[in-house]
């Protein structure tokens, strides 16, 4: 029997029609979760960092806590909505790829807007008079600060990123691991792990890996380009 | 700032098109909850397509645990359930969850333990003789303590033994049949497992079958209906078809004609 | 800088050597800036106190004094970044922060883009339409030979030539005043020197200099009055050359002299 590696290298050599099915569903569950993460957390973050107002430092630790809900809580708490028992289960989502997106948002919004907060409140410190004297007040202050941290906050992204990627058990709770409709890579390592298949969950986590490290390295080089061509 | 907006919102825009564009449907599908043994066994990839080539209709199975499977028909988020747990399926229908139960095939269970067989129950005369031996000599026991329908077949084997299993020997793992296998064979303890999930089991480690045979290890396969009644939007009219289908002579020759290593599996029982 | 500049003004003379003040129909809009017994606290403990004292439009006003004695607040309290927790503070058109001012720091703050964005950002911030920005965009790198850094990023120049570009960027926002907060400390001197040029014509301009130094060469270069602060309180307050010839305060005289005062 081939080795984890023969393996992984003959699905993605023979571009296995399960396989590329199934990577391709795990991207865009994910990328669709970061980008919809950081649509909503990139302002919430860098307004967090800079408003004031009664009950921000609570704010702030509910936050970093939330950076670690446990992936299989936000996966249940999302099924207990959208089952058709429970308050939304009218839009029948449940057991689809968008209730993956909804489950894999709710675990990298705080992440997003942690980081996010963190380098928008450096920044704060450091341009905060010059930008009053320009003219610019918190509010205005806001894209500002986020497009000039854009090379730190791209750290928080990939972070969120990560996480989502690695994740099995929101999605399996409320996307089902169907097979050919809602069956992630993380979610197929489990089912062959189960199954006894070691050699192909092994494989897969190759695969994933492989996928994972590719996205960073892209995402350091362009850091790295974008500051010397930034500063 | 205008680059950044405009970036904003096609982030936005086109984060909405990706959601919208996800749940691409096939046109019918109805969705099933099974359970996670049977999966395993690969029976459903076998059979599945037969069914959609010859209705057009998509099934979209949910394996979970036997609990977790008759939750997700209680709830409504599947249109039938197919699970091998007799008693609870009966129970379900009764409560008005379910339209009417059909029986459909049966596996059966079988003992593994480790080839040295050292609670020594190859030869027992019954099933809950060779489950007692095993407390009696305190060998090593992987029980999946999930409540799901394996679970139970155990449990009413110790019951039947006399038994109640407790002790350092006896590990209940909480999870599915896969992982509780996996247990098993690096523990070198003996554990209950569906004949199907073993075929399809390639972690053996020294783990053989020791004792098979008598019929309280029969594992009989039900098929029900979601009730339409309970939950309007089931796909009653699909879902129907499907139970049809696979009680038919069609059916059954399909469940029957699959292999694992060139034994049968699944044996027919629909009237 | 050359002579014989025509101003954005678009009525503003000067030559070399005979700085001119601005001629306008109604003289400066915001200018004098009034502080009437102004002062700054925090928690009690008082940095600024009893500042009462009028800035005139058009002049170069350097404020001296050591370290600690609250320059850079006084600066701030001017410049509007904060109000004073005592006494008033009085632009002459009424307002609390008129747009009509800029400010330079000791550090340049300039934000990860190029030069050319640089530019742009406060002019953006005040509503400028893209045609009238792009103008006043290429002026300014013309008038202070920015052009060929323009597509640089501002944060790869050099400490010398940031500081150009902040001042540059203040130019850009046609300030009455502006105000500089040691704008030079962390430069060598031909950059220092550079910096000195750039404030002088400004000052041909007609653009009033509130600038605060402690180099006592630079302040005699560069003053047409003296503020002095001592412990947070004005102590002298009028034209450069009585000053420094001989000031009345002893702690003045004292800092003059090149002794430590505190």
């Amino acid at each position: 029997m081939d080795g984890p590696f023969g393996i992984a290298l003959g699905l993605i050599t023979s571009a296995d029609a399960a396989l590329m099915q199934i990577i391709g569903l795990s991207l865009r569950v994910t990328l669709t979760a970061v980008l919809i993460a950081c649509v909503l957390g990139l302002p919430l973050g860098a307004g967090l960092a800079l408003a004031r107002f009664p009950g921000r430092a609570a704010v702030i630790v509910m936050f970093n806590a939330l950076m670690g809900l446990p992936p299989v809580v936000a996966g249940l708490l999302v099924y207990l909505l959208l089952s058709r028992s429970g308050p939304f289960g009218d839009l029948g989502l449940l057991f689809t790829p968008t209730a993956m997106v909804i489950a894999q948002t709710l675990l990298i919004l705080p992440i997003v807007i942690s980081l996010t907060r963190s380098v928008v409140e450096d920044l704060w410190v450091e341009y905060r008079e010059q930008l009053r004297s320009l003219g610019a007040g918190r509010l205005r202050a806001v894209p500002t600060l986020l497009w000039d941290g854009r090379v730190s906050l791209l750290t928080g992204v990939l972070a969120g990123f990560g996480r989502a990627s690695a994740e099995v058990g929101a999605v399996l709770i409320v996307g089902g691991n169907i097979a050919g409709h809602t069956r992630t890579m993380t979610t197929a390592i489990t089912l062959e792990t189960a199954r006894g298949s070691l050699g192909l969950a092994v494989a897969l986590g190759i695969i994933l890996m492989a996928l994972t490290l590719t996205l960073n390295a892209l995402a350091w080089g362009a850091g790295q380009w974008a500051r010397g061509r930034l500063g | 700032m205008s680059h950044t907006r405009r970036n904003t919102s096609l982030g936005f825009a086109s984060g909405l098109a990706m959601l919208a564009a996800l749940p691409a449907a096939a046109q019918d599908f109805i969705t099933v909850a099974s359970t996670t043994s049977t999966e395993n066994s690969g029976l459903f990839e076998h059979i599945l397509p037969m069914f959609q080539d010859e209705t057009g209709i998509e099934v979209r199975v949910v394996a979970q645990g036997t609990g977790q499977a008759l939750e997700t028909g209680r709830r409504g988020d599947a249109d039938v359930v197919f699970v091998h747990a007799r008693e609870l399926e009966q129970a379900f229908v009764a409560d008005g969850y379910g339209v009417q139960r059909f029986d459909v095939m049966y596996n059966d269970f079988v003992l593994v333990g480790p080839g040295d067989d050292p609670a020594g129950i190859a030869g027992a005369p019954s099933a809950a003789e060779a489950i007692g031996a095993i407390a009696g000599a305190e060998a090593p026991f992987a029980s999946r303590g999930d409540d799901s329908g394996t679970h139970v077949a155990e449990q009413n084997l110790w019951a039947t033994a006399g038994v109640e299993p407790s002790g350092g020997w006896y590990r209940e793992t909480g999870s599915g049949m896969g992982p509780t296998l996996n247990t098993a064979s690096q523990m070198n303890a003996y554990a209950l497992t569906d004949r199907g999930t073993w075929l399809s089991f390639q972690n053996r480690g020294e783990l053989k079958i020791l004792f098979e045979g008598d019929e309280v290890l029969f594992n009989p396969y039900g098929v029900i209906l979601v009730n339409p009644e309970r939950h309007p939007h089931v796909t009653a009219e699909a879902g129907q078809i499907f139970i049809d289908w696979i009680t038919s002579a069609t059916g059954q020759d399909a469940i029957a004609s699959y292999t694992l290593g060139g034994e049968q599996l699944f044996f027919p029982s629909a009237n | 800088m050359g002579a014989g500049t025509s101003g954005m003004r678009g009525d503003t003379i000067s030559t070399e050597g005979t700085p001119m003040r601005a001629l306008r129909d109604t003289g400066s809009a915001i200018l004098p800036l009034r502080l009437d017994s102004a002062g700054f606290a925090i928690d009690g403990k008082p940095l600024l106190s009893t500042l009462t004292l009028s800035i005139a439009p058009g002049r170069r006003l350097i404020v001296m004094g050591a370290n600690g004695a609250g320059k850079s607040l006084f600066l701030r309290l001017c410049h509007g970044l904060i109000e004073p927790t005592s006494g008033r503070r009085f632009w002459a058109d009424g307002t609390t922060r008129p747009d009509a001012q800029a400010m330079v720091f000791q550090r340049p703050v300039l934000l990860r883009r190029s030069v050319a964005a640089n530019l742009d950002y406060p002019l953006k911030l005040r509503g400028m339409s893209r045609g009238a920005r792009r103008d006043a965009v290429a002026t300014t790198l013309q008038r202070f030979g920015l052009e060929p850094l323009a597509d640089r990023p501002a944060r790869l120049l050099s400490g010398g030539e940031q500081q150009r570009l902040a001042l540059a960027r203040a130019w850009a926002m046609r300030p009455e005043v502006l105000f500089l907060d040691e704008p030079c400390s962390a430069l060598d001197p031909s950059a220092t020197r550079i910096i000195e040029e750039m404030i002088e014509s400004f000052a041909a301009e007609g653009i009033t200099i509130v600038m605060t130094t402690h180099d006592l060469g630079q302040a005699r270069r560069l003053a047409q009055d003296v503020a002095f602060l001592h412990r947070g309180r004005l102590i002298e307050h009028g034209p450069a050359a009585p000053f420094f010839a001989g000031p009345q305060a002893p702690e003045a005289r004292a800092f003059l002299a090149g002794d430590l005062i505190w």
